[in-house]
């Protein structure tokens, strides 16, 4: 039965991920529909009803941000990244380093991190639309680690693996400020998730958006049509890169801390577990996992780390043998059956 | 400054001929069916569990215990190849990268429950600690055996490969699986008994290893690099390839944290994207 050989393309493997499941009638629009309204209402009444779980939230917000950056180069260009880590961890030094020497002003901060972000980001990206799908993962691998090293190393600086300490925020707008009750940070990074979010989605919706969803279902045939995959891939991994760098920045001005597991493998593991758990390709995949993945860790790491690690590896395993469109997926077939009867 | 050029050296080399033997399975895998295992690791750390076992509460000595590590991480390794891996040969390469670092996380939980997050400790038999003096040289004994084991193995797989009929098998599998398939060859069990052996030769260099790059349950991850390297520089689905690859990140990882301590194991990083930007298809081409 199994005994046919691999196909040289593995493509029909892949159903259920992002728009092969909704076939495009005309043009994307950036028309809001009721889903996604409803969806942000979610954040917004979350303020309010759950004043306690406010610093929860904002790591919720944070990691919902960056599993948006991993969508990007993963879900719609399909370049497996195993150290998108690097990119935020150089967003929240740069933000940390900022403010604790002075310059704490917040938002200048968001925009030193992303442009630093974004420029490691397009340095590497010629080394990563040189290779395969394994020479990828190294080559990201390998700069994640290289970078974790020289934090590491460079203690003077970075605090080493004691974390980077004293950093001090000045207001936003000179208006308001961290307070320890939270809700600076929520909103801050709410507002600061919305934007991003609402520029991500014109993004992938523009023509650009749509010729990076070409060199996902066919890379070998886009040159065909007159466009540059290399571009294109440099270009979608440096807006990665900077997104990543916002959010890493995020964590480090709300939190007033950065710790050198910023850097580390295990949160560019994890990120890619709250993208698949979520639904690659959607954009709010990354936002539903980051929020699902958060809660339970909340929950079921209190109980005992080791077993959660365990639970995480397993909750991998059944995702790619059962669920392979993660929760996005799911709702979407269920849309489909419960609006659209006639099959 | 010779002297100690050529320990660095002779270290360097029983390093890397210890990568090369955890890797070799993961450069079969590679090769013959476009695998992507990062959780290869977790098979030479059973191979390690294993043997430490075998030693620790069942009083077996030290050269059985390596077959006994051969033996359990091959025989899991058939295992797992028939009930897990196989469904996904054909998926995606994200996939196969999510599936098996799932199964990385899964085995560093469970080895942790099992046997606590310490290193555990190797008693090796008394003819193998020590130094020998060769050509005025001081060399570790337990070195020397590392690398007469890894020519031993080499050779045997070697052998293997180039001379029997199982390996003509893998060699056509390899080089087309199509018409290899179309000829009457059973591709699904010869990938079946070459990624068991492969898990078997990882688990004896687990087994060998505890001594030389020590044995607790971070070992998959803190390790996982430094496979997927020998196996991505070297060029999947040969013998020739990792094998060289191996022992040029063993000699420049060991002399690289003798010399320039400071940077550490930045230099191995450095080696490899600048290796994999040289040759992105690895030293001795990918046939596949």
């Amino acid at each position: 039965m199994k005994r046919h050989p691999p196909s040289p393309q593995p493509s029909p493997a892949r159903a259920g991920e992002g728009s092969e499941f909704m076939p495009m009638k005309g043009l994307p629009t950036l028309k809001w529909n009721r889903f996604e309204i409803a969806f942000w209402l979610i954040p917004i009444a979350a303020f309010f009803l759950f004043p306690r779980y406010l610093t929860l939230g904002s790591q919720i917000l944070i990691a919902g941000l960056f599993a948006l950056s991993l969508d990007l180069i993963l879900g719609y260009a399909r370049i497996i990244s195993l150290g998108h880590a690097a990119f935020f961890g150089l967003g929240a030094y740069t933000a940390g380093l900022l403010a604790k020497h002075g310059f704490g002003e917040p938002l200048s901060g968001l925009f030193a991190a992303a442009a630093v972000a974004a420029v490691a980001g397009w340095i590497t990206s010629f080394l990563i639309v040189r290779g395969q799908d394994l020479t990828r993962l190294m080559v990201t691998l390998g700069i994640g680690l290289m970078l974790f090293e020289t934090a590491n190393q460079a203690s003077s600086i970075t605090g080493g693996v004691d974390g980077l300490s004293g950093v001090e925020m000045k207001k936003i707008f000179g208006v308001f400020g961290f307070g320890l009750d939270g809700k600076t940070a929520y909103l801050y990074s709410l507002a600061v998730l919305f934007i991003v979010f609402n520029a991500t989605r014109a993004l992938v919706r523009s023509p650009f958006g749509l010729s990076l969803r070409g060199i996902r279902e066919g890379e070998r045939r886009m040159p065909a049509i007159g466009a540059s995959v290399r571009h294109k891939l440099v270009a979608v991994y440096t807006i990665g890169a900077g997104i990543a760098g916002i959010a890493g920045a995020l964590l480090a001005q709300t939190t007033q801390f950065v710790g050198i597991d910023v850097f580390g493998f295990q949160r560019s593991a994890e990120l890619m577990i709250m993208l698949v758990l979520g639904g690659t390709g959607y954009l709010y995949g990354g936002l539903i996992g980051a929020a699902v993945f958060m809660i339970l860790q909340d929950y079921l790491a209190n109980l005992n780390p080791v077993y959660w690690q365990f639970w995480l590896g397993l909750l991998l395993v059944l995702i790619v043998l059962f669920a392979r469109g993660g929760l996005m997926g799911g709702f979407i077939a269920l849309q489909h059956r419960l609006w659209r009867p006639s099959r | 400054m010779v002297t100690s050029f050529i320990g660095v050296l002779f270290d360097g080399l029983a390093y890397g001929s210890l990568l090369f033997l955890i890797s070799i399975g993961l450069s079969v895998t590679m090769g013959l069916m476009n695998f992507i295992n990062l959780a290869h690791g977790a098979f030479a750390m059973l191979g390690g569990y294993a043997a430490v076992v075998a030693m620790s509460r069942l009083g077996i000595p030290f050269l059985p215990a390596l077959a006994i590590a051969f033996a359990v991480s091959g025989a899991v390794g058939a295992l797992l190849e028939r009930v897990l891996y196989r469904r996904l040969y054909r998926a995606a390469h994200l996939d196969q990268v999510l599936f098996t670092i799932g199964l990385t996380f899964m085995s560093i939980a469970a080895a942790t429950y099992a046997f606590g997050p310490a290193q555990q400790p190797v008693r090796l038999p008394p003819f193998l600690t020590g130094q020998v003096h060769v050509l005025g040289l001081d060399l570790g004994t337990y070195r020397l055996f590392l690398i007469a084991m890894v020519v031993l193995a080499t050779l045997a797989l070697t052998f293997l490969v180039e001379r029997t009929r199982f390996g003509a098998q893998v060699r056509a599998a390899v080089d087309n699986q199509q018409a290899s398939v179309g000829l009457g060859i059973n591709v699904e069990r010869v990938f079946s008994v070459t990624f068991a052996l492969g898990s078997a030769l990882a688990g004896l260099g687990g087994a060998l290893g505890i001594d030389v790059l020590g044995l607790d349950p971070t070992f998959p991850l803190k390790y996982m690099v430094y496979f997927l390297l020998v196996v991505a520089v070297g060029g999947a689905g040969t013998i020739r390839g990792p094998l060289i690859a191996a022992l040029i990140l063993g000699v420049f990882d060991v002399a690289g944290k003798y010399y320039v301590p400071q940077i550490g194991s930045f230099i191995i990083y450095a080696v490899m994207v600048l290796m994999l930007l040289l040759f992105p298809a690895g030293l001795v081409g990918r046939r596949i």
